[in-house]
């Protein structure tokens, strides 16, 4: 039970998150920088893979940092999020603005972008006029001189007032020597310094885009007409009106297909370890336990870490290739490509992407929703991904579909629940969308395409593996604990039988579950499938008291008819995909209130979309 | 429509910004972006079905819904 040993540094009620964000004889350094610019790159390379998600005074979401020894001194990095402008409006915005006005730092790291520093060194410039001590990179070096770009790093250094330095974050040219400039700065600033009010402190647009004007005029200039003739030759072909959405569409059918064909037996194989696992050391270690202990220590708490353990492989592999599709430049692409359709939706095209991986998996899809950087957006979006029709579910479909119908009505039937599936995302996008209307226009940068590096892959994918684990573990451990107790109590009964919680629950809910043709039986299975939809199936054997793989089929097609197994199909295309999906919602969204919104929502729908299935068949005399 | 609204600027031709008339999130982000009076604008591409603009300023290239980019009046050149 490795799991537990870090438990003081995963709640994230608890604050401070991280025992090392103690500020006692630590440097500060924050990370600042805009979008594209490579400033996560930075940070990755200064810090590591040792960083972590911590929580800071003044703000609410949460920040990554790392701490690190820069020459003799004990420091704290922090990556603020990508923000264009210290007045702006968004929440990265407010966010960075909260951080710097509750949080003294001794040094800020200005990352730009090279090839456009005309406009991004606005971001310098705020920085001198709050007076924090700054320190700018003038990242992606590699590129400027493929856009024809020359700066004078002087001129700038001078003008405002803080050294300067080109790198290359991703390539690491020029990294040594800025690492140990960060190194000397800090050496000099012995006490920490506080931004102010932001917004009091700028000065007026008049004298800013005077004196921005004076900074480019001196220290920046492009030789020749700029023309990236291979982005431009890409997006010719990607960005095509007709080539463009068939390519896109078997981008992500490959994509699709690498995650979960990959991630697939990736996640056979964990499993095996898990059960091979529990019988070499688990069994033997309990085994003079009373059954009924014994049962809830390796079905109950054994059998959550299991689960918590079968989602690593898959969002491992989903975010290397988020990694290339993010850091290509494609995401971006993709918005323009469906930004037609998706806007009437309320959503955008980013959204798209992950809705479509969703039906791999809703729960990487989910956390992948934090590229797009508008709350509403990425709300809108949670409430959308989980009906997303994913391979958990498929699973249980093609059994009910092979035992309950005829060989050649089968696919038709499997057909009609993808359409249900894309129904219910769509009318739920239509009646959400005045309730988290998206504030921020849509203007997102096309950077050049580039391919990310494998150290940069692999990094992404260990952060969102970690991401994961520190806040879903409990959750779904306790969820899978919880439910087995429903299953196993009273003890003097068989387990999941009337006589059991869930049994009981299940007849409680007859009133309800009755008009939607779902027995007390199915409705235990339903319970099952709060935890994960893999185990509807193992659930019913237990149900039925028969082998899965031999005679569940027979009983289940004799127990109930094609109408209230569909019934039956619809109500778990619809309802809560899993604890696990529930578990990153409420750890994503930051609330409980809207996970649980998110649960209740789907509860209704599946309802409803049964009731209204179930009524109509048997109406029909079917 | 007249001739000074982005949006109406025929493909691949060069217009300079006039001026910026957006509520305060979107000028913003405009400026932030680079888009200010004087400096050289063009389409690239427009998407079908009323879908966004590509629009190339500088060394920037950004995407833009139509509804938002109707607050950049321009001069073509």
């Amino acid at each position: 039970m490795t799991n537990t040993v870090n438990c003081n540094k995963c709640n994230p009620d608890s604050s401070p998150l991280l025992d090392v964000m103690s500020t006692d004889g630590l440097k500060q350094i924050a990370v600042l920088g805009m979008p594209n610019t490579g400033k996560s790159t930075f940070f990755n390379r200064l810090t590591g893979a040792n960083a972590s998600i911590g929580n800071w005074p003044g703000i609410t979401v949460d920040l990554l940092a790392a701490k690190i020894k820069l020459g003799q001194q004990q420091t704290q990095v922090v990556d603020l999020p990508g923000i264009y402008d210290l007045r702006g409006f968004s929440e990265d915005e407010e966010v960075v603005r909260r951080f710097l006005e509750s949080n003294p730092v001794h040094l800020v790291i200005i990352i730009l972008n090279s090839t456009q520093l005309d406009r991004q060194i606005s971001l310098a410039l705020q920085v001198k006029h709050l007076g924090l001590p700054a320190l700018l990179l003038l990242n992606m070096a590699d590129e400027a001189p493929k856009f024809g770009v020359h700066i004078d790093v002087d001129q700038i250094s001078q003008r405002l007032q803080m050294p300067a330095f080109q790198i290359s974050a991703k390539y690491g040219q020029g990294f040594a020597q800025a690492k140990s400039l960060i190194a000397e700065r800090l050496g000099l600033q012995s006490e920490p310094v506080l931004a102010g009010v932001v917004n009091r402190n700028l000065v007026s647009d008049e004298q800013f885009t005077a004196e921005m004007s004076d900074l480019i005029a001196h220290g920046f200039e492009v030789s020749t007409q700029f023309k990236n003739t291979l982005t431009t030759k890409l997006d010719r072909v990607l960005l095509h009106p007709v080539f463009g959405l068939p390519i896109f569409f078997g981008a992500m059918y490959l994509m699709f297909q690498v995650v979960y064909t990959i991630g697939k037996p990736l996640q056979d194989g964990l499993n095996q370890g898990v059960e091979w696992f529990k019988g070499a050391a688990v069994e033997p270690l309990l085994s003079f336990l009373p059954k009924f202990p014994h049962d809830l220590l390796i079905d109950g708490l054994y059998g959550g870490v299991g689960t918590v353990a079968a989602f690593i492989p898959v969002i491992w592999i989903f975010f290397i290739c988020m990694a290339i599709v993010e850091d290509s430049g494609y995401l971006s692409r993709s918005a323009y490509l469906m930004d037609a359709f998706m806007e009437r939706l309320g959503l955008d095209g980013r959204s798209f992407v992950m809705s479509l991986m969703g039906f791999g998996c809703n729960v990487p899809a989910i956390m992948g929703l934090r590229v797009m950087r508008s709350p509403a957006l990425r709300l809108l979006s949670m409430l959308v991904i989980p009906f997303s029709l994913c391979s958990a579910r498929l699973n249980v479909f093609i059994f009910m579909t092979t035992a309950l119908f005829s060989a050649s009505a089968a696919p038709a039937v499997l057909f009609s629940l993808y359409l249900f599936s894309f129904a219910a995302a769509i009318l739920t996008a239509f009646i959400f969308k005045g309730k988290y209307p998206n504030q921020e226009p849509l203007v997102l940068e096309l950077p050049p395409y580039r391919f990310p590096t494998i150290r940069q892959m692999l990094l992404r994918a260990w952060l969102e593996t970690q991401h994961f684990l520190r806040f879903a573990w409990k959750f779904i451990i306790l969820g899978v604990v919880a439910i087995w107790l429903c299953n196993n109590l009273p003890q003097n009964v068989e387990p999941a039988s009337a006589g059991t919680i869930s049994g009981m629950i299940g007849n409680f809910l007859q009133p309800v579950l009755a008009p939607v043709g779902i027995s007390p039986k199915l409705s235990v299975a339903l319970i099952f499938g709060f935890i994960a939809k893999e185990i509807v199936l193992g659930g019913l054997a237990v149900i039925y008291a028969v082998k899965e793989d031999t005679g569940l089929a027979g009983v289940i097609a004799k127990d109930i008819d094609w109408v209230q197994a569909y019934s039956f199909m619809l109500f778990t295309l619809l309802y809560v995909p899993c604890l696990s999906t529930v578990a990153v919602i409420k750890a994503e969204s930051k609330s409980s209130k809207f996970a649980l919104l998110a649960v209740v929502w789907s509860l209704g729908l599946a309802w409803a979309a049964s009731f209204v299935f179930y009524q109509g068949a048997r109406a029909l005399g079917y | 429509m007249s001739l000074s609204e982005l949006s109406a600027l025929p493909l691949g031709t060069t217009a300079s910004i006039l001026g910026i008339r957006a509520e305060s999130v979107l000028e913003q982000r405009l400026q932030a972006l680079g888009f200010r009076a004087g400096r050289e604008i063009s389409i690239v591409r427009k998407a079908w079905l009323g879908g966004p603009l590509h629009i190339r300023i500088g060394t920037t290239e950004v995407i833009m819904r139509r509804r938002d980019a109707r607050a950049i009046q321009v001069q073509p050149a």
